[in-house]
């Protein structure tokens, strides 16, 4: 187990450095001069020069990487070129939105999706079950910013029970999960309804396998065989798509924050591009890249807890 | 004390089962014998009542006066693993994986009450020491353990509770032979032992021959004939009784075409797996998969290699076929070297037969693609109306009509796939044909029929054959020649008559003791 982990965490290392590189190596082939474009059309070529020696943008490519990824080793990301302020703290109060909304909407998510996969596995053919495969194709095909304003309109315009928008911060951490609450619905809706769907054919997978004859030759109910021998075998695919979901909902929720006025981290990486504030995207970028590799780990070993076969490794 | 009466059933709407009527006695073997589709484990699904989805059975049948069938589902949930217990064929994937067999034998006595965890556990370890897997530990998962000994861990599943019926459907189709004496020699003695019954159901009368106190012959859905063991074997009222009988020992017409040129050239190959991991850097010492292998197969001989599973024989045929390099010794097909960067044409010239019927095609091809697959590897493959007059040809020369070439897999039974995969392994005109356990998934009338049709293959097209296999019955009659292999090396070879009758490696003769025979006393 121990060697497995160990085996995980170095394919980890190396996944960072390569993304690192990519990353890097692409932001630089861009066109495009941050100080040219701070300082507007009327600058002198001196002013410019100026300014991308401040802003460290001047000295070799080799240089500037390892000063670069050095600086992330050491949480010091640079300094935005349109805030003027620690990248840091600008991706630090993002965080601290985008993180919980994340949790939240695969949360409910997660809850939603297992009784349902479950449910549907276990009426397979049935009318529940059409009913079920039914809802949630829609669930995949209605986009969620449409589905988020539907929330508002319902449960904001009319019934009053949430605000339409905005954030009030942690200080009142009431407030604040309510503020998260019809985004996480929103997001949490289509990632539902794939895995509700993934939840389902794992688990008719699993229990057209011979083994789970073998527990009802024992005197398991089909209940009791679902729940002891097809759960834990059909958790292996259920896991993959949730580990993926994760870094999607971390990065991927910038319409929903648009839709919700919630100041979360796609909305910083698109005003970094369109600002050419290019630190805060190669910074945001890698601290997405570092979170789904991390994921991805975490996925890897509970893949080893859930499966004894992995173990060995 | 199961009395099973006019039991009809049919599965949405198609029968399966016409008025099958047996009685199995306190402490007695049964053995239920016919063909794959006869009916033989719906009449054991009927019994647990775990049949498919769709399933209505008629008739009744009774366990010591009262009906199964009407009996709820919560009534058979108590009687499942508590007074009738179930072991079926596929031992390697019977087991839930991702627990231990610990937790999966003491299961069937935590579900019915039978104890605390702790002492469900010391019953539990007391039945796999029972099964002869003392040095097993409880922690054990199944992926640790041979075909063999997952058997015994289902056996000892099932007999956890002493069941008044242990039903065994198949329950040594996918072992080897040593293996396959072995699990039957326990389910006797446990019958002795413990005064269970049991059901024995199997689609090869040699299994059931020395076993069985009492045996019923199955066909399409009907008991044709049911009486004491010795009585049917001597008797075969029924003609499909002697058909059986016929099968499990069939023997081919065939004569020995063999001549003098080598085809096949095979000297000190050596074929090594890297070790174990045993840390980040570190591997343990490389596996020696074959060791020192060499024979040669002459044109128009049929070779047999005969050896357990795990003794090298695959490995031995992916070298052959070229599919892996080797690490020593030299392989020579035709005067040609063989191996991964062999060229095309001459591996037209050597074709496969793989053992799964099911497996090995792509199912969404048609039979037409898939027989005129092997056409790339020749350098000016036939096009148009010439590619469907051979396969045509192709197919006729297997028995299956020019017709079937629109087709898909899914629409033949496993004796015809097999049929197709050797006009698969035909279209190239190849030399050489590997048989690689190619009849060992069949039943052993399908077997039969298909034994002949290779012998007549053999014989109109010249064919040379290295037949692999584990069943000696199959290759003792197909073959002139064979090679026994035990641990990667080959320990005895020599003529199959003269191997069969007066064999001289130890290992040999244990694996022909352990061979099912079919006699009558």
């Amino acid at each position: 187990m121990l060697r497995y982990v160990l085996s995980r965490f170095l394919s980890l290392t190396l996944s960072l450095i390569a993304a690192s590189l990519v990353i890097f190596l692409v932001i630089e082939v861009i066109p495009g001069d941050p100080a040219a474009f701070m300082l507007g059309l009327n600058a002198t070529p001196e002013t410019v020069a100026a300014l991308r020696a401040e802003l460290g943008l001047d000295g070799g490519l080799v240089e500037r990487y390892l000063a670069w990824v050095g600086g992330m080793v050491t949480g010091d990301f640079g300094t935005s070129y349109t805030y003027r302020v620690p990248v840091s703290e600008l991706i630090l109060d993002r965080l601290w939105v985008s993180l919980p909304l994340a949790i939240y909407a695969l949360t409910l998510s997660t809850l939603l999706a297992f009784p349902i996969g479950l449910i549907a596995a276990a009426t397979r053919g049935t009318v529940t079950d059409y009913g079920i495969m039914g809802g949630t194709q829609l669930g995949i095909a209605v986009p969620n910013f449409w589905f988020a304003m539907l929330l508002v309109l319902i449960f904001a315009v009319n019934l009053r029970w949430f605000s339409a928008g905005g954030f009030p911060g942690w200080e009142e951490p009431g407030a604040a999960i309510k503020a998260l609450t019809l985004p996480a619905i929103a997001l949490a809706l289509p990632q539902a309804s794939i895995l509700a769907r993934v939840m389902r054919s794992a688990v008719l997978d699993t229990l057209a396998q011979d083994y789970i004859r073998t527990a009802r030759a024992k005197g398991l109910s089909r209940r009791q065989a679902v729940l002891r021998h097809a759960l834990k075998n059909a958790l292996i695919p259920v896991l993959t798509i949730i580990g993926l979901q994760f870094s999607f909902l971390l990065a991927g929720a910038i319409i929903i924050e648009n839709v919700f006025f919630l100041p979360g981290l796609g909305r910083l990486i698109f005003q970094g591009i369109t600002q050419r504030d290019l630190i805060v995207v190669e910074s945001v970028t890698m601290l997405l890249v570092f979170a789904v590799i991390l994921v991805t780990f975490l996925v890897d070993i509970a893949y080893a807890a859930v499966d004894p076969r992995l173990r060995r490794r | 004390m199961i009395e099973i009466d006019r039991l009809s059933l049919a599965i949405h709407d198609t029968p399966i089962l016409r008025d099958v009527s047996l009685q199995i006695q306190e402490g007695e073997i049964f053995g239920l014998v016919g063909e794959s589709g006869s009916g033989k484990s719906m009449t054991a699904l009927a019994l647990m009542q775990l049949l498919p989805h769709g399933a209505e059975a008629e008739g009744s049948a009774r366990l010591d006066g009262t009906d199964l069938l009407t009996k709820t589902e919560a009534e058979m949930c108590a009687l499942r693993g508590n007074d009738l217990g179930m072991i079926f064929q596929e031992p390697m994937t019977a087991l839930n994986p991702v627990q231990t067999i610990g937790d999966q034998v003491s299961e069937t006595l935590m579900i019915h009450g039978a104890g605390t965890k702790p002492e469900a556990q010391a019953i539990a370890r007391d039945r796999l020491n029972r099964v002869g897997l003392s040095h097993i530990g409880m922690e054990s998962y199944p992926h640790e353990l041979s075909g063999g000994q997952r058997q015994r861990v289902c056996i000892a599943a099932a007999i956890a509770l002493h069941p008044r019926l242990l039903i065994a459907d198949e329950p040594t189709t996918a072992l080897d032979v040593t293996t396959q004496a072995q699990i039957l020699d326990l389910l006797k003695g446990l019958v002795a032992e413990e005064n269970m019954s049991l059901l024995l159901i199997t689609h090869d009368l040699a299994v059931v021959a020395d076993m069985a106190d009492r045996i019923a012959v199955m066909q399409t859905g009907e008991i044709v004939e049911q009486g004491a063991s010795q009585t049917v074997l001597r008797e075969q009222r029924h003609p499909y009784t002697q058909a059986l009988f016929e099968a499990s020992s069939h023997q081919p017409d065939r004569e020995d075409h063999a001549e003098k040129e080598p085809l096949l050239q095979v000297q000190n190959v050596i074929r090594t797996y890297p070790g174990r991991r045993e840390g980040l850097f570190q591997r343990g010492d490389p596996v020696r998969a074959v060791d020192g292998v060499s024979f040669e197969l002459h044109s128009g001989e049929s070779l047999g290699l005969v050896g357990e599973s795990g003794c090298g024989k695959s490995t031995l045929t992916r070298a052959i076929l070229g599919l892996d390099p080797i690490q020593g010794g030299e392989i020579k097909a035709f005067g040609q070297p063989v191996g991964p960067d062999m060229p095309n044409a001459l591996r037209s010239g050597i074709q496969v037969v793989f053992q799964d019927p099911y497996g090995s095609f792509n199912p969404r091809w048609r039979v037409e693609h898939l027989v005129a697959e092997p056409f790339h590897l020749m350098p000016t493959p036939p096009m148009g109306d010439e590619r469907r007059d051979r396969v045509a040809e192709a197919l006729k020369a297997v028995q299956l009509s020019p017709d079937d070439m629109q087709k898909f897999p899914h629409e033949f039974s496993g004796g015809q796939r097999q049929r197709i995969a050797i006009a698969r392994a035909l279209i190239t005109h190849p030399d050489i044909i590997v048989l690689d356990e190619a009849v060992s998934a069949l039943d052993v009338s399908v077997r039969a029929r298909i034994l002949d049709l290779l012998a007549d293959l053999q014989t109109r097209m010249k064919l040379s054959y290295l037949f692999i296999s584990h069943d000696l019955t199959v290759v003792h009659a197909i073959t002139d020649r064979v090679l026994v292999m035990q641990a990667g090396k080959i320990v005895e070879t020599g003529d199959t008559e003269t191997v069969f009758t007066a064999p001289q490696h130890p290992y040999t003769q244990t694996l022909l003791a352990a061979a099912p025979k079919l006699e009558v006393a």
